[in-house]
């Protein structure tokens, strides 16, 4: 009863051991096909027999004597077929080896080669319709998809950045109104003309494609969603919080002056290395403050830490821990917490087991020793955090990688639409066309921002445009 | 009054009684009665029988695609507009074919007395003047189920259907101003008293508004300051059934001229005396035909309005004014349309008026338009929150055959939003919370290119056919042209010319770039520039054909691409459509189910897994639940449930 063919990352995203990706639908063999082939850079696939693993490269589909230049991953392929796998339909299994983020390219890959990003809980309910599961599973799987479909909404709504809601709300408002307008004047032919519409829907689609591609180039850097570890970069003022996020962009981002409490507000970044994503937080320094503003930005340091996968916290290493210390440690003993002592090109007075000691001997905290301003130690700090995420320690936010994906599908499908209407402008099809494809790029932007379409159309229609009789 | 209600009186029993002769009542008595059953049909006056009250046109954008369909199933309406029209114009002819509209002028008061002569000579239809004041029903399996009416005289007309088309005219009222009349339109008597018997049945009644424009005397307008609205050169009937060339006849114009900044003023600062801004008005009125006041409210940055003179008939001075209807006073009207061009020294004949009415949330029905509560109780028209003759013809025409369908113990014609405009009004009117009338919109069809005018007999002609209001001969003659197009199709696709000189040079005259290698005729056809009248000239082995095939070709070939999308998505919807829900089934019994979707689904109740995704506050996650739980409940071996007759 399916006809399409879904695929989703089908493992938890903890470490960057193996990841499988799963392709299940009566196009799955051929979808992997052509982005898999084996070590002679031949498409094997569609000639391998039920319950075969097969070894090779992801590469770019249509990648012919060059395919070597566009391998993404080394991987294993599993494939089951129909009615021999969880779903009862055909199924290829791609295990991954590149960590998180090649996950991430490779299931961009097989969606962009015919697949669709599967609904939560899509798997189950294919097993489920095509007559896998008994009976008595059937409450069971009605639950994963209530229950993953909740979920997977509200950690949409709540990563999808306030900016970037934002500009995608105008895009739709816009492209809701050219809508209209061209509806209105079909319905109304007498009242309202299109005469040279043409030209200015097309300097209009220009300008949402631009848009829109900047949003994938944006999703394509994390900025679009905060994924990747959550991690809060704590410590008292001036110990060089803002200098540390600095070192880790490269860039003077965070502005940093010698004045304590500069950072006012949280700065929220995304750093990829080594193929972990840290979503980083600077906070502003925790203190006791008598400006309103200052405590603002102290209080919400408070509720980020409480959420963080990881703290970093920052301490001058020049001067000795005080009170302040021990309040912020009194925030976060219960987290994994790396301790840096700061400024190493300094004098430094404080030591590795006087911070110990201050946090109680908490047995997993680690310390290590930079000098953000000057670049010295970072290294080390990275492998610090490379090493508790591949030993489990702390563990990227699925949610957000598989909004990000599913965003990104969205935001590709809507470019496509755009691209169709611009199309159909340029082979000078009847403007009645145009809607066609201006309200699929509509609806598919509308599933970012968790908007139906409902009766838009018709309502943007008369409340805009002045009808008749 | 009551008093006065006699107990004993006539009895009569018939199949199926028809409440209200406007468009909805016409179409409906009309089905009955063709499928072989005695019907009745009731009006409150046999002279407004298919009475126009408002503009005196049939068809425009998206209408006209409804009223070709009404004829493809058999319906009366197109036949009696070519009969009727006195001017004809086919709309957005530079536009896609998919938005192509027919609109015809009609000579109001021929329009009516053709009606009602076919109504009078149609076997098996009794016309009769009376109002119905009482539905009759009886329990029957738990349900209630209707068994007659009630007339104001006391007779009593058993059946085993029941067809309420009761338009505008139940406890009607009408408002110029600050007077009101409690009439249905045109001064006619409104129908007071069903209300209450359907009230006592349980069905949930609503109050909605609509308005209409001013009348003026032709003779004291001056044409000279409009511009001339003249009709099509070559007039395309509506009818399927109608000859072309009966159709070509002399037609009579329109005009147009436009409101102005001292228009505007006049309505600005007598605001205060139309009964809608003073809150007198309580029903909720179209947003898509707003009257003159509310134009001038909502869109204060227009500095004009268009406003068009159009006839009433041949045989009446009596001109509509279209794109002014108002509820303002008659002083203030009169001044108002005074300061348009060329209605200086005009004279009113009728006042604008609003019209509140009784109506039902269309909800409460299934999709054959038949009462989920009340077994042989169907509804059409304006009685459903519609508005238009046209949608009021197709909803009609579609209860009167699911009534004779009922009585026949046949399946129901259930049209859905691939195939017709008529399945898309009656989902939207059944599934959608309408709180304004709903007029038919070609923004509201998603899969319009399938659904064109010129080819609703393709699309729907069968469907009459089997229901059996289309005669033998007429769907043979569609299977011939259904064949035909199918060939010729074929031969242009297999037939290809070589880039020699003679194409070339073709190509070349008509603006189109030159051939590289050998192309089809079909792939020639594609480009905008090429018609297939054009490619006559390349395509020597041409047959003449009859131009409504050669128009299916043109569009099938040109528009290939984009149908075959259409088509594709049209595929995932009937998956959903074809997924009956039981009529037994517990919503409360899926625990899975958010709360919120489960109480709309309760309340709704609808047929199809498709009809519940449509439904505002159930969301995808809900449907896979529920897809999940039909599933389940088929493999536990439920003995397959009553599905009704759905």
């Amino acid at each position: 009863m399916h006809t399409d063919t879904i695929a989703a990352i089908a493992t938890a995203l903890s470490n960057a051991g193996i990841g499988i990706i799963r392709v299940s639908g009566p196009e799955a063999i051929s979808v992997v096909d052509s982005v898999f082939c084996n070590k002679f850079g031949r498409r094997i696939l569609s000639e391998k027999s039920s319950h075969t693993v097969s070894h090779g490269y992801i590469v770019e589909p249509g990648s012919g004597s060059d395919w070597k230049k566009s391998i993404l991953d080394e991987v294993m392929v599993v494939l089951m077929k129909a009615p021999h796998s969880y779903t009862m339909e055909d199924t290829v299994e791609i295990n991954c080896h590149g960590g998180v983020l090649l996950l991430q390219k490779v299931l961009q890959l097989v969606l962009r080669s015919g697949a669709r990003l599967a609904q939560p809980g899509e798997f189950t309910k294919r097993a489920f319709l095509n007559g896998r599961m008994d009976l008595s599973q059937a409450e069971a799987v009605m639950d994963v998809i209530h229950s993953q479909s909740e979920m997977s909404l509200s950690s949409s709504m709540e990563q999808l950045t306030g900016r970037l809601a934002a500009v995608i709300r105008n895009i739709r408002e816009q492209i809701l109104y050219e809508l209209a307008f061209i509806e209105s004047a079909l319905d109304d032919p007498e009242h309202i003309s299109l005469d040279g519409y043409e030209e200015k829907l097309y300097e209009k689609c220009n300008i949402f494609l631009d848009r829109i591609e900047k949003l994938i180039d944006s999703a394509e850097d994390g900025r679009l969603i905060r994924e990747g570890i959550r991690t809060v970069i704590l410590g008292r003022p001036n110990a060089g919080k803002s200098s540390l996020l600095n070192a880790f962009l490269g860039e003077e981002r965070a502005i940093v002056t010698q004045v304590p409490g500069t950072t006012r507000d949280i700065l929220q970044e995304t750093v990829s290395f080594r193929g972990i994503t840290l979503h980083m937080v600077d906070t502003a320094g925790i203190r006791r403050t008598e400006d309103v503003v200052e405590q603002i930005g102290v209080d919400k340091a408070r509720q980020y830490a409480e959420k963080a996968d990881l703290i970093l916290f920052v301490i001058d290493g020049s001067e000795l821990p005080d009170e302040r210390e021990r309040e912020i440690i009194s925030l976060i003993e219960h987290k994994q917490v790396i301790a840096i002592i700061n400024k190493s090109d300094l004098p430094v007075i404080v030591s590795d087991e006087e911070i110990k000691r201050l946090f109680s001997d908490k047995k997993d905290l680690k310390i290590v020793r930079i000098s953000a301003s000057e670049g010295i130690g970072l290294e080390q700090l990275e492998r610090q955090i490379e090493e508790l995420f591949f030993s489990g320690v702390i563990k990227e936010n699925r949610e957000a990688v598989i909004t990000n994906i599913r965003h990104r599908e969205a935001l590709e499908n809507a470019h496509k639409s755009l691209l169709l209407v611009r199309q159909s402008i340029e082979s000078h099809m009847p403007e009645d066309f145009y809607s066609i494809d201006l309200m699929a790029s509509y609806t598919s932007l509308g599933t970012i921002v968790g908007e139906q379409v409902e009766d838009d159309l018709v309502e943007e229609i008369f409340s805009k445009f002045c009808m008749g009789k | 009054m009551k008093g006065m209600i006699m107990v004993t009186g006539i009895r009569e029993q018939v199949d199926v009684c028809v409440v209200g002769a406007g468009h909805a009542g016409c179409e409906a008595a009309l089905a009955c009665a063709r499928l072989g059953f005695e019907t009745v049909v009731f009006t409150v006056s046999v002279d407004s029988i298919a009475l126009m009250p408002c503009n005196p046109n049939i068809g425009g954008s998206s209408k006209g695609h409804l009223v070709r369909e009404v004829d493809a199933l058999g319906g009366e309406m197109g036949k009696n507009i070519d009969k009727t029209f006195i001017q004809s114009k086919m709309l957005n002819v530079s536009k896609g074919p998919a938005v192509h509209s027919l609109r015809a002028q009609a000579d109001k008061a021929d329009y009516t007395r053709e009606m009602r002569t076919v109504l009078e000579n149609q076997e098996h239809l009794t016309i009769k003047q009376a109002e119905v004041c009482e539905l009759l029903w009886t329990w029957e399996d738990g349900k209630k189920r209707v068994t007659g009416v009630k007339t104001f005289t006391g007779a009593v007309y058993g059946c085993g259907a029941v067809i309420l088309c009761t338009g505008t005219y139940l406890k009607a009222r009408c408002l110029c101003g600050e007077s009101i009349t409690y009439t249905g339109p045109n001064g006619l008597q409104a129908a007071n008293h069903l209300t209450a018997s359907l009230e006592r049945m349980g069905i949930e009644l609503r109050r909605f508004k609509t308005g209409t424009p001013a009348r003026m005397d032709g003779r004291s307008i001056d044409y000279s300051k409009m511009e001339e609205q003249l009709g099509d050169e070559r007039v395309i009937p509506f009818s399927f059934s109608t000859d072309p060339e009966s159709v070509q006849k002399h037609q009579i114009s329109c005009w147009l001229t436009y409101t102005n900044e001292q228009t505007h003023e006049i309505i600005r600062d007598n605001l205060d005396r139309s009964p809608i801004y003073a809150g007198i008005i309580e029903g909720t009125g179209p947003r898509y035909c707003p009257s003159i006041e509310d134009k001038v409210v909502k869109f204060a940055d227009k500095d004009r309005h268009q406003v068009f003179i159009e006839p009433e008939g041949l045989h009446t001075n009596e001109m509509y004014v279209g794109g002014m209807s108002s509820s303002l006073p008659e002083d203030v009207q009169l001044a108002m349309y005074r300061t348009v061009p060329g209605l200086e020294n005009c004279k009113i004949v009728r006042n604008a008026y609003a019209i509140e009415y009784d109506c039902i949330n269309a909800r409460q029905l299934y999709p054959s338009l038949e009462f989920k509560e009340v077994k042989g109780l169907f509804s059409g028209g304006q009685f459903n929150g519609s508005s238009g003759y046209e949608e009021a013809a197709a909803q009609g025409l579609i209860a009167g055959i699911n009534a004779a369908m009922l009585l026949s113990g046949r399946e129901p014609l259930i049209l859905d939003r691939s195939e017709s405009y008529i399945g898309v009004l009656i989902d939207d009117l059944v599934t959608k919370d309408n709180r304004e009338p709903y007029r038919m919109m070609t923004s509201r069809a998603e899969y319009r290119l399938l659904l064109r005018q010129d080819n609703a007999d393709l699309r729907l002609r069968k469907k009459g056919y089997e229901v059996g209001l289309i005669s033998e001969e007429e769907y043979r003659r569609l299977l011939v042209k259904e064949e035909s197009i199918k060939r010729e199709i074929q031969r242009l696709k297999s037939c290809t010319v070589g880039a020699n000189q003679n194409i070339q040079g073709f190509l070349q005259a008509h603006g189109s770039s030159g051939l590289k290698t050998a192309a089809s005729l079909a792939e020639l056809l594609c480009r905008p520039e090429l018609s297939y009248t054009l490619l006559a000239q390349v395509d020597p082995d041409r047959k003449p054909l009859p131009e409504d095939v050669t128009k299916q070709v043109e569009i099938e070939i040109k528009y290939e691409g984009y149908i075959l999308r259409q088509l594709r998505q049209v595929e995932q919807y009937k998956k959903m459509e074809s997924k009956k829900i039981p009529l037994d089934i517990d919503y409360d019994e899926i625990s899975s189910l958010r709360l919120e979707a489960r109480q709309k689904l309760k309340e709704f109740r609808p047929v199809s897994v498709g009809q519940a995704s449509r439904i505002s506050g159930v969301s995808p996650a809900d449907i896979s639940v529920l897809l999940i739980y039909l599933e389940h409940r088929n493999r536990s071996g439920f003995h397959h449930p009553d599905l009704g007759a759905y």
